[in-house]
C-alpha cells in the first residue's frame, strides 16, 4: 500500500486551484510515474494527493490560429507522440516523447508531470528548451507565463509557487516555423532507460549561412540547459563542417557535466561535442540545407 | 480513507469501496483473486503487472485502484474463451515456445493482444518497441518476438520495399 493520507480529485482547473489554495500541503498527482515511485522508495510519506486526472481540458493539444502550439499539461507521452500536429510541426518533441520509458509508462506519464518533476534527465526537456517553450502556471489569483529556462531552478526544483498548477505548454510560431531539428537520446538501452545525455538541436538557414541555431541539452548539468555561446557563434556563419565542429566544441563550454554512476564528466563532455555535431548535421538537412560530407 | 468505485474485470461488473492507498495490482490480486497479474519490480519497469485498461496496456502496480473508476479492465484470466480454449495470441506463444518461467508471459500476451486488436500494421522495429516495456529475465526474447509476429500475421512488415515501411520512413 502506498503511504497516502488523503486523496481528492476535481474536474476543473479552478476547483483544483481553490483546493490547493486552501491546502498548500496537497501534492499534485498527474500520471503518478514519479510521485508513486517516490512513495515506493520512501522519499515521500504520508501525503495528501490532489489528482488532476479528471480534468479533461488539460489533455488537449492544439494549434491556435496565430500558429501557437498549446500542449495541455495532462497530455500523455503517447498522446504527444501520436499527435499529427506535433509530428509535423515539432518532431524533435515527438521523438523525445517516444524515447521515454516503455509503452505502458508513455500511456500514463504526462508531459506536465515530466517538466514539474524538475529532473535534468526529463526526456521532454531538451526539446522544450530548444523550442523556447513557455509554461502557463495558474493559481486562484490568475495565471502567468514563465519561459522554461527560468522554470528549472536546480535538481528537482522548479519555479512553481505554492498554489500554482502547470496547465499548458506553449510554443510560439517564431520558435518553430522555418526550423529543422533533430533529437538524440544517448542511453545504454533503447527503451526503459534514463538518458546519459540528451541533445535537441534546431536551426534555421539563410542561403549558405546559419540564421539561427538553438541547442538544448539534458543531463549535461544540474538542470536542462541551452548552449548560448555556441548559438551566438553560429549566427551568420557559413554552413560547413568546420563551423559545425566549432559549434560542437563551444557547446561543451555551456555544459556543466558531472560524474555519476551512469557516465563520467569527461565522457559526457565528449558526448556533448560529438552529438551536438551529429544532431546539427541532420537538422541542417531537415531545415532544407545540403548534407555536409 | 475509502472511495466507492465501479469498474469491470473481464466483463464482470464490480462496485465497491477501495482503499485510496491501494494499487490496482493489489486490488486485483489480493481482493479479487486475479493473480495472473504478477508483482515484479513494483515501480513500473518490468511490465509483469500489465493489464489492459479500456484496451490499452498499463502497469497496474503504479496505477491507483481509485483510478479504475468507470474502466473496463482485462487481465490474463479474461483472454481465453469461457470454454477454456486459448486465444490465438496464447496459442502463438505456446507454439513458439515463448514461455519459460512464465512470469512475464501474462503481460506480454496482454500487450500483444492489444496490438492485434488495434488492427494496425507494425514493422519489426515498431513491434519490438511496443514490447519493450516487458522484461523477460529468462531472456527468451527471440521466441517472444516470433510469437508476437505470428499473432500479428498479415500486419507485420518485414520487407523494406513494402509501402508500409516506406510510409513509416517518410513519417520520420
Amino acid at each position: 500500500m502506498y503511504d497516502i493520507a488523503g486523496y481528492y480529485e476535481v474536474d476543473t482547473v479552478s476547483e483544483a486551484a481553490a483546493l490547493l489554495a486552501e491546502n498548500p500541503k496537497f501534492r499534485l498527482i498527474a500520471g503518478g510515474t514519479d510521485v508513486l515511485i517516490k512513495m515506493h522508495g520512501g522519499q515521500l510519506e504520508d501525503v495528501e494527493l490532489l489528482s488532476l486526472r479528471k480534468i479533461k481540458a488539460l489533455e488537449r493539444i492544439r494549434k491556435a490560429e496565430d500558429g501557437t502550439i498549446s500542449i495541455g499539461a495532462m497530455a500523455t507521452f503517447s498522446q504527444v507522440f501520436e499527435d499529427p500536429i506535433l509530428r509535423e510541426m515539432i518532431p524533435i518533441l515527438t521523438e523525445a516523447a517516444i524515447s521515454m520509458g516503455g509503452p505502458q509508462i508513455r500511456n500514463i506519464a504526462t508531459i506536465g508531470g515530466n517538466v514539474c518533476n524538475g529532473a535534468t534527465s526529463a526526456d521532454s526537456a531538451s526539446s522544450l528548451f530548444a523550442l523556447n517553450a513557455q509554461l502557463k502556471l495558474e493559481d486562484q489569483q490568475g495565471e502567468r507565463l514563465v519561459p522554461i529556462r527560468e522554470f528549472y531552478l536546480g535538481p528537482g526544483k522548479v519555479a512553481l509557487k505554492p498554489g500554482e498548477i502547470l496547465t499548458e505548454i506553449l510554443i510560439s510560431p517564431d520558435d518553430y516555423q522555418g526550423f529543422g531539428g533533430q533529437y538524440i537520446k544517448f542511453a545504454m538501452r533503447e527503451a526503459m532507460d534514463i538518458a546519459t545525455l540528451a541533445v535537441s538541436v534546431i536551426c534555421k538557414l539563410q542561403g549558405k549561412t546559419f540564421a539561427q541555431v538553438r541547442i538544448g541539452l539534458g543531463v549535461a548539468g544540474p538542470t536542462p540547459l541551452r548552449c548560448l555561446e555556441a548559438e551566438a557563434y553560429a549566427k551568420g556563419k557559413e554552413i560547413s563542417t568546420a563551423t559545425v565542429a566549432e559549434i560542437g566544441k563551444l557547446a561543451v563550454k555551456s555544459a556543466k557535466a558531472r560524474t555519476s554512476w551512469r557516465a563520467s564528466k569527461e565522457y559526457r563532455e565528449h558526448l556533448v561535442e560529438e552529438l551536438v555535431q551529429r544532431a546539427l548535421k541532420t537538422a541542417i538537412v531537415n531545415a532544407g540545407g545540403e548534407e555536409l560530407v | 480513507m475509502f472511495k466507492r468505485i465501479a469498474f469491470s474485470v473481464n466483463g464482470k461488473a464490480f462496485n465497491f469501496e477501495v482503499d485510496i492507498r491501494e494499487s490496482l495490482l493489489g486490488l486485483l490480486r489480493n481482493r479479487l483473486g486475479y493473480t495472473g497479474a504478477k508483482k515484479g519490480c513494483g515501480v513500473g519497469e518490468c511490465g509483469a503487472c500489465s493489464v489492459l485498461i479500456d484496451g490499452v496496456p498499463f502497469d497496474s502496480c503504479i496505477y491507483l485502484a481509485v483510478w479504475a473508476d468507470g474502466k473496463e479492465i482485462t487481465t490474463i484470466e479474461g483472454v481465453a474463451s469461457k470454454s477454456g480454449e486459448l486465444s490465438d495470441v496464447q496459442k502463438a506463444y505456446v507454439e513458439e515456445g515463448a514461455v519459460q518461467c512464465g512470469f512475464c508471459t501474462p503481460g506480454l500476451v496482454l500487450t500483444t493482444t492489444a496490438l492485434t486488436e488495434s488492427g494496425e500494421d507494425y514493422t519489426r522495429d515498431e513491434l519490438k518497441r511496443e514490447l519493450s516495456g516487458h522484461l523477460c529475465r529468462c531472456t527468451g526474447y527471440q521466441s517472444i518476438i516470433k510469437a508476437a509476429e505470428k499473432s500479428l500475421e498479415g500486419h507485420i512488415c518485414t520487407c523494406v520495399d513494402s509501402p508500409h515501411y516506406k510510409q513509416q520512413q517518410e513519417k520520420k
